[in-house]
């Protein structure tokens, strides 16, 4: 078997040699390394887009994260729970396997075993039914109009594969041994790249596959990953030559970059929308002066909040003018956002006074807030900032800033929401509002997981009944009204102070070209490499 | 003698076992590993079974017992963020950290001494009080800051050096060694200077306080009186009288580069312990920190062993004594 692989891999290395007289190197870097290259291993957006250039899901998304054929050519709703997915033939696993209907049953069943992370995405699908080798039946739980969406990031493996190498049940972070990982170290898929060297956190090496299913604009022929922790070190690497391309570049190194010759930074809205939570469910607030009453439960109190902060200066002066001012908790790029939503609470300090002393806080409170400060772009400032602004009506904040495996273990649900007041962003895993409603606005319910995130046990009644309703709703004219009334009780509750969508920064050299998605992922597919 | 070093190991298996303990108790402090290996989506049913079925829910006493239990058996458990056997990362890490160590340590052994000898002997020249400057300024610079430094300067502006990583490496048997290719010696000439620096001046100060010392004593005034010539009392008498306290702190400070690499491997992405150690601690790495923080205290008890032995060996008085 080892040698089969040696002689495979000459052979590329031939092919590569002779077929393509000047092979294109691409080298990037990134902030981290991906836990696992198991497909199934982590949901997570870096992971997940990462091993998208290996691995490939039956949808997928353009650089401009729209909803586009992948292994399958075409879906169809053909009754409320049933889906028909024709699948494309003949594309081939990077070992010569054949993509079949099997290989998306097997795939679908492994995302369902203990050690998968994926399982979520999994119990999307209750049955999926093998029509003939290139067509499947789905079956989902309940009608699901988003259901080619979620399925974007559920790649597929190959069955024999898998088998092969005893990798047909998920690797998890609890595996025993090294054989248990087998696919936590190696990968197998469809995709444009074929993964050919891996050293976790030093370098992992990839070669274009040559028996790639699509035209694709790229014309690299290697990449190398090679991750760097520090973000002076990552840039000075880009500026001396070493890579090609780097992210995230710290936003104080944007000028750098930009007057440095032959780079430059690479900026625009992220589609992670940042925003503050509050403690609006217990009766007496864990860290504040105020006793035997909760002030965060009063609307106009909330609403006074979200009037003294002033997302253009945070904007300014922090975020260098590349953040956009935010009044929803979804961004543009969100299958359901709505812009007639999307204004900011205006910034008014005589409002916020006059509606904290109608509440009864006419010299303010004191409150404690909670933020993290190295996971979202400089989270820690925007902190201080509101800090900052808070105080000008009387609320005087107790920052306590913490890394992020500190802050979450303190204000996540595990932990009893340990918090008052904090900082937190997201962007909707699935690229649609639903995510939003069911983990951020819906109530915080630990049977029907919802409002997880909703470390602030915001609750609205109607807001509950109508994520379940959008779940199902396959009329896309109803359900963006529903979304729409649920964006307005919102609004009008003040249930959160969204701040903004926080940019991605990018460090490119000059005679790359490549497309910036919305959601950080950098697709292999889309990189030129001038010549 | 023989009795000497087995009270020694037996006191170093205690000092190794409390580091452990220790190390445990911390564990808490981090954070929470569990939020850094699912995703967003995994409900909280799922992460609770997840923290249970790695025993995170046990009181840490338990969980410092299970370790030490599988670790005496060779298991040090697989790292929660790079999802393999820690001992299989660390033996591949190790080579890295170990070539950066020695390096600088021997660069700091070059440098240091001469300088150190040159400082006390002429206290008033102009070399020395610019050695002695510099110096200041090699103690009070942060590591950090003289990496980026140096990155700055002949990474990217001279461009003659790479920014980060290790270069090419060759492996022989199941050590990697960069030293054996140019870009491999070109990647660790940075680092290595980073990580001297501070060691330089550490000996150039130590080494020129004793020689001051000795030159002082009596036995070399009598020597200067029997007419002997400098240049032997300088560097027969007084250089092997200072070099005995001297060789004691150059032992224990290899076990303090190899730990203290730290910063220099995160600011040159330089793939040894260090780097790795610190990536576990900014993601509750659990298994990883255990395994690293023992492994140091393995370091500075064999290296404090042997530094006893020696002692032992060379000085009279302590074999009389017992």
């Amino acid at each position: 078997m080892k040698v089969k692989k040696f002689l495979a891999a000459s052979v590329c290395m031939l092919a590569l040699g002779l077929g393509v007289a000047n092979a294109e190197t691409f080298k990037w870097s990134f902030q981290g390394d991906v836990q696992s290259l198991d497909p199934h291993g982590l949901n997570e957006t870096f992971t997940l887009g990462f091993l998208g250039n290996v691995y490939e899901g039956l949808t997928a998304y353009d650089d401009d994260l729209q909803l586009q054929p992948g292994l399958a050519v075409s879906w169809e709703n053909t009754g409320p729970t049933t889906w028909i997915f024709k699948l494309r033939q003949g594309v081939k696993f990077h070992d010569g396997g054949d993509f079949n209907a099997d290989d998306v049953i097997f795939s679908w069943k492994r995302t369902l075993t203990s050690g998968s992370d994926m399982k979520g995405y999994g119990a999307r699908i209750s049955g999926i039914t093998k029509i003939d080798d290139h067509t499947v039946q789905l079956e989902t739980p309940a009608p699901n109009p988003i259901l080619p969406r979620e399925l974007v990031f559920y790649y597929m493996m190959d069955k024999e594969w898998s088998k092969k190498h005893n990798t047909i049940e998920a690797t998890s972070p609890k595996s025993a041994d090294a054989t248990a990982t087998y696919a936590a170290q190696n990968a197998n898929g469809t995709g444009p790249f074929i993964l050919t060297e891996r050293q976790p956190d030093v370098r992992s090496k990839f070669i274009r596959f040559d028996g790639y299913w699509k035209d694709i604009p790229t014309n690299v022929t290697e990449v190398y990953f090679m991750p760097i922790s520090q973000g002076a070190t990552r840039v000075a690497a880009l500026i001396s030559g070493e890579l090609d391309m780097v992210y995230p570049v710290p936003v104080q190194d944007w000028k750098r970059l930009n007057s440095a010759e032959g780079v430059k930074a690479l900026t625009g809205p992220e589609a992670r929308t940042i925003f503050l939570g509050m403690d609006q469910w217990r009766d007496e607030l864990l860290y504040s002066n105020i006793k035997g009453t909760n002030p965060l439960k009063d609307k106009r109190v909330r609403k006074a909040m979200a009037h003294a902060i002033n997302l253009n200066a945070i904007d300014e002066k922090i975020m260098r003018g590349a953040a956009v001012p935010a009044g929803l908790l979804v961004a543009p790029q969100i299958n359901g956002f709505d812009a007639s939503f999307n204004i900011p609470y205006a910034y008014d300090l005589d409002k916020s006074k006059a509606l904290l002393a109608e509440a009864g806080y006419p010299e303010g409170f004191e409150i404690g807030m909670d933020c993290p400060n190295n996971r979202y772009v400089n989270d820690e400032k925007i902190c201080q900032a509101v800090v900052g602004l808070l105080a000008r009506v009387g609320i005087n904040v107790d920052l306590n800033a913490q890394p992020k495996s500190k802050y979450f273990a303190k204000v996540s649900p595990q932990n009893g929401n340990d918090t008052s007041f904090y900082l937190l962003g997201w962007t909707p895993s699935s690229m649609d509002v639903h995510n939003v409603l069911f983990n951020l606005m819906s109530s915080f319910d630990t049977e029907k997981n919802t409002g997880q995130f909703n470390y602030g046990h915001y609750s609205n009644a109607r807001i509950d009944e109508i994520t379940g309703d959008v779940e199902k709703e396959t009329d896309q004219v109803k359900r963006q009204n529903m979304v729409a009334e649920a964006f307005s009780i919102l609004k009008d509750d003040v249930g959160y102070i969204p701040l903004h969508q926080q940019p991605l920064s990018w460090g490119v050299r000059d005679g790359i070209s490549l497309s910036q998605r919305a959601d950080n992922v950098l697709d292999l597919r889309y990189v030129i490499v001038d010549k | 003698m023989l009795k000497f070093i087995l009270m020694r190991l037996l006191q170093s298996i205690i000092v190794m076992l409390v580091v452990g303990m220790i190390a445990f108790a911390l564990f808490r402090f981090v954070g929470d590993p569990i939020n850094n290996m699912v995703g967003q989506d995994t409900t909280m049913a799922e992460r609770e079974a997840l923290t249970e079925s790695l025993g995170l829910n046990d009181p840490f006493m338990v969980q410092y017992g299970r370790f030490i239990l599988n670790a005496v058996q060779g298991n040090f458990g697989m790292s929660y963020r790079l999802r393999q056997p820690v001992s299989k990362l660390i033996a591949e890490r190790f080579p890295a950290t170990l070539e950066l160590s020695l390096i600088s340590a021997f660069l700091a052994l070059a440098l240091g001494v001469p300088m150190g000898i040159y400082t006390a002997l002429k206290p008033k020249s102009f070399f020395s009080r610019g050695f002695m400057t510099l110096s200041l300024l090699g103690v009070s610079l942060p590591t950090f800051l003289i990496g980026i430094l140096l990155i700055l300067f002949f990474g990217v502006t001279l461009r003659w050096l790479p920014t980060f990583g290790r270069g090419e490496v060759i492996q022989l048997g199941w050590w990697s060694t960069g030293l054996l290719t140019a870009s491999g010696l070109k990647s660790v000439i940075l680092p290595a200077i980073t990580l001297a620096i501070f060691q330089i001046t550490l000996i150039v100060r130590l080494v020129r306080a004793e020689m001051q010392e000795v030159l002082r004593s009596d036995y070399i005034k009598f020597a200067h009186a029997r007419g002997l010539s400098p240049r032997l009392i300088n560097f027969s008498i007084a250089l092997r009288n200072t070099l005995v306290p001297v060789i004691t702190i150059i032992g224990l400070q290899i076990g303090s580069i190899i730990a203290f690499a730290i910063i220099t491997e995160s600011v040159f992405q330089w793939p040894g312990m260090g780097l790795l150690f610190i990536q576990a601690v900014s993601e509750v790495d659990i298994p990883v920190m255990a395994a690293y923080l023992l492994l140091i205290a393995l370091v500075f008890v064999v290296i404090n062993l042997i530094v006893d032995i020696l002692y032992f060996v060379v000085d009279p008085r302590l074999r009389v004594q017992s």
